[in-house]
C-alpha cells in the first residue's frame, strides 16, 4: 500500500504525512527523555554531601563527541539541501559524512569511554572509618575550604588480599583458574592468606584485577576478602593538594601511588558501573538510551544512502520523496543532537 | 480516506506535483551559509559551556546552583538554534508548533513536579541500592 501525501502537502495539515508523523514521534520522545531528566534532578537533589561525584568523566572526550554530533547535524541538513537542489553526488558526500560521524560517536562511547568505567574501582568508606582514611580523603583540608567531603577512594585495583578456608580450597582453585588469577599464598599463615591479581598481558605482566572479578571472588565459598590494594586516583593520591579541590579539564587516570583499604571499612565497592551510584545509574541509563538513538539514526541514514530501492535509488524516480525522507531522518538526528546538548553539561561538567 | 486520489500515481521531477521549493537553487544556496554559521556557533557555544563550568559563579553571585542555571541557559540557546534553523521551526506550519506547545506544556509540568522535592525531599538517593 502506498502512503498518500509523501511528496505533496495534505490540504488540512499543510504538511506531507511523514513530517506530521515524525513531529508526533519527537513529541513523545521529549516526554521520554523528560522523564529521565527529571529522575536525574530527583536523584541529584536527594544525594547527600559528597555522594554526587564530579570529574569522573573525561571532559575533552565528551566535548569532542559533542562536536562530532554538531558537525553531523550540519552535514545532514546539507545532505537534505543538496537533494532539494538535485545535486546527487553532494547528497552522497554529506550523508556519508553524517553516517561516519554517528558511527564515530558510538565508537568513542562503546570502545573507549564505557569500558574504562567498567575497569575503574571505587570504594565508599563507612562513615565511622572515614577518619582512618584521612590520608587518601583529605577531609580536614576540604572542611577548611568549605567544600563537600569525600567519601570514596577510587583508582585501579591492583591486588586483593583474601583469607581462604583450607577446607574449601578446591572451589577457590577452580575460580582462580577460570579467571586467570595469579595467587601468592602466604606460607607462614595458618589460614590460607592469598594475594590475587589478574594476568592479562601476553608477556605475563600483571594488570591488576577487575572490580567485577573481585566481587565474584568474594562470593566463592570459604573466601573472605581482607583488603584492596590499588593505584590511587590523583584526587586520592594528593587529597590535600589544592589542585585536587575541583575537577580539571584534562582527565587524569589512576596513578601508581599505592593505597590500601581494609574490606571491613568499606560500605560498598564496585566498578564505575550503573550500580556504583545513582550518578552512574542515571548516566548509563540516559547515555545508553541516547546511544541507541544514535545507532538507530545511523542505520536509517545508511538505508537512505545505500543504492537500494527506498534508499538513494529513489533519486532517479522521485527525488522530492527522497528529500522528504532525508528531511525526516534529519529531524530525528537533530533531536538526538539536541538531547546530547543537555546530556554533556549535566554529566560531564556540573 | 479522502486522500486516496494520490494512490499509485508516479510523481516525476518537473511535473505539477512537485512543490515549488523543489529545485529552487538560489533559495537553498542562500541557506548553506546559514547552516554552516549555526554549526560554527554551536561549536563555539560548546567551548563556552566548558569554559563557564570552571568559573565559580556561586562565589561571584552568592548562593549556590548558579553554574547549573547558567549552563542550562547556554544549552537552551543552543537548542533554540538547532530547532529554529536545522529543524526549520522558523517558518514551520502552525500544526507543528501546536504539537510543540502541547509537548512543552506537559514537559514543563513534569519538571515542575521535581520542585516538590523542595517541600518534601527524598533523601538518601545516593545509596538507595544498599
Amino acid at each position: 500500500m502506498q502512503i498518500p501525501h509523501e511528496v505533496t502537502a495534505r490540504p488540512d495539515t499543510g504538511l506531507y504525512n511523514a513530517k506530521l508523523g515524525i513531529w508526533l514521534f519527537l513529541a513523545s520522545e521529549v516526554m521520554l527523555f523528560g522523564g529521565l531528566f527529571s529522575a536525574y534532578i530527583f536523584l541529584r537533589m536527594g544525594a547527600e554531601d559528597g555522594y554526587w561525584p564530579h570529574g569522573l568523566l573525561n571532559v575533552p572526550v565528551g566535548a569532542g563527541n559533542t562536536a562530532i554530533l554538531i558537525a553531523s547535524s550540519v552535514t545532514v541538513v546539507l545532505a537534505w539541501a543538496s537533494l532539494k537542489m538535485r545535486k546527487f553526488s553532494q547528497y552522497k558526500l554529506w550523508m556519508g559524512i553524517s553516517i561516519l560521524c554517528g558511527a564515530l560517536f558510538l565508537i568513542v562511547k562503546l570502545a573507549y569511554e564505557w569500558p574504562q568505567k567498567f575497569e575503574h574501582f571505587g570504594a565508599f568508606i563507612k562513615k565511622d572509618a572515614i577518619e582512618h582514611y584521612e590520608k587518601y580523603l583529605g577531609n580536614h583540608h576540604l572542611k577548611e575550604k568549605g567544600l563537600p567531603p569525600r567519601v570514596e577512594i577510587s583508582g585501579h585495583l591492583h591486588e586483593v588480599e583474601i583469607a581462604a578456608d583450607p577446607a574449601e580450597k578446591e572451589k577457590l582453585e577452580v575460580f582462580l583458574k577460570q579467571h586467570d588469577l595469579e595467587a601468592k599464598p602466604d606460607e607462614h599463615d595458618a589460614k590460607l592468606q592469598i594475594v590475587c591479581s589478574e594476568k592479562k598481558d601476553k608477556d605475563g605482566k600483571r594488570e591488576g584485577i577487575r572490580p567485577g572479578v573481585a566481587e565474584d571472588l568474594e562470593k566463592v565459598p570459604g573466601v573472605k576478602l581482607i583488603a584492596f590494594e590499588l593505584g590511587l586516583d590523583p584526587i586520592n593520591a594528593a587529597p590535600d593538594n589544592p589542585e585536587s579541590d575541583k575537577p580539571h579539564f584534562l582527565y587524569k587516570g589512576p596513578t601508581e601511588t599505592p593505597g590500601k583499604i581494609e574490606r571491613k571499612d568499606v560500605e560498598f565497592y564496585s566498578s564505575f558501573a550503573p550500580k556504583h551510584s545513582s550518578y552512574f545509574a542515571v548516566y548509563f541509563t540516559i547515555t545508553g538510551l541516547h546511544g541507541l538513538h544514535v545507532l538507530a539514526g545511523v542505520l536509517i541514514m545508511l538505508y537512505f544512502w545505500l543504492p537500494i530501492e527506498g534508499g538513494a535509488n529513489m533519486f532517479k524516480r522521485n527525488p522530492e520523496h527522497l528529500a522528504n525522507r532525508v528531511e525526516v531522518v534529519g529531524l530525528f538526528w537533530h533531536f538526538v543532537d539536541l538531547v546530547w546538548i543537555f546530556v554533556f553539561p549535566i554529566f560531564y561538567l556540573l | 480516506m479522502s486522500q486516496a486520489h494520490d494512490h499509485g500515481k508516479e510523481i516525476t521531477p518537473g511535473t505539477a506535483h512537485e512543490p515549488a521549493t523543489g529545485g529552487d537553487h538560489p533559495h537553498f544556496d542562500m541557506h548553506l551559509g546559514l547552516y554552516l554559521g549555526v554549526g560554527g556557533f554551536l561549536l563555539v557555544a560548546t567551548a563556552v559551556t566548558v569554559w563557564l563550568s570552571y568559573v565559580d559563579f556561586d562565589k561571584m553571585f552568592g548562593g549556590h546552583g548558579w553554574n547549573i542555571i547558567i549552563a542550562m541557559i547556554v544549552a537552551t540557546v543552543k537548542v533554540g538554534f538547532v530547532g529554529a534553523i536545522f529543524m526549520h521551526l522558523k517558518g514551520e506550519k502552525k500544526l507543528v508548533w501546536q504539537f510543540l506547545y502541547f509537548t512543552l506544556f506537559f514537559v514543563a509540568g513534569l519538571f515542575l513536579l521535581t520542585l516538590l522535592n523542595y517541600s518534601d525531599p527524598i533523601f538518601g538517593t545516593s545509596h538507595a541500592h544498599h
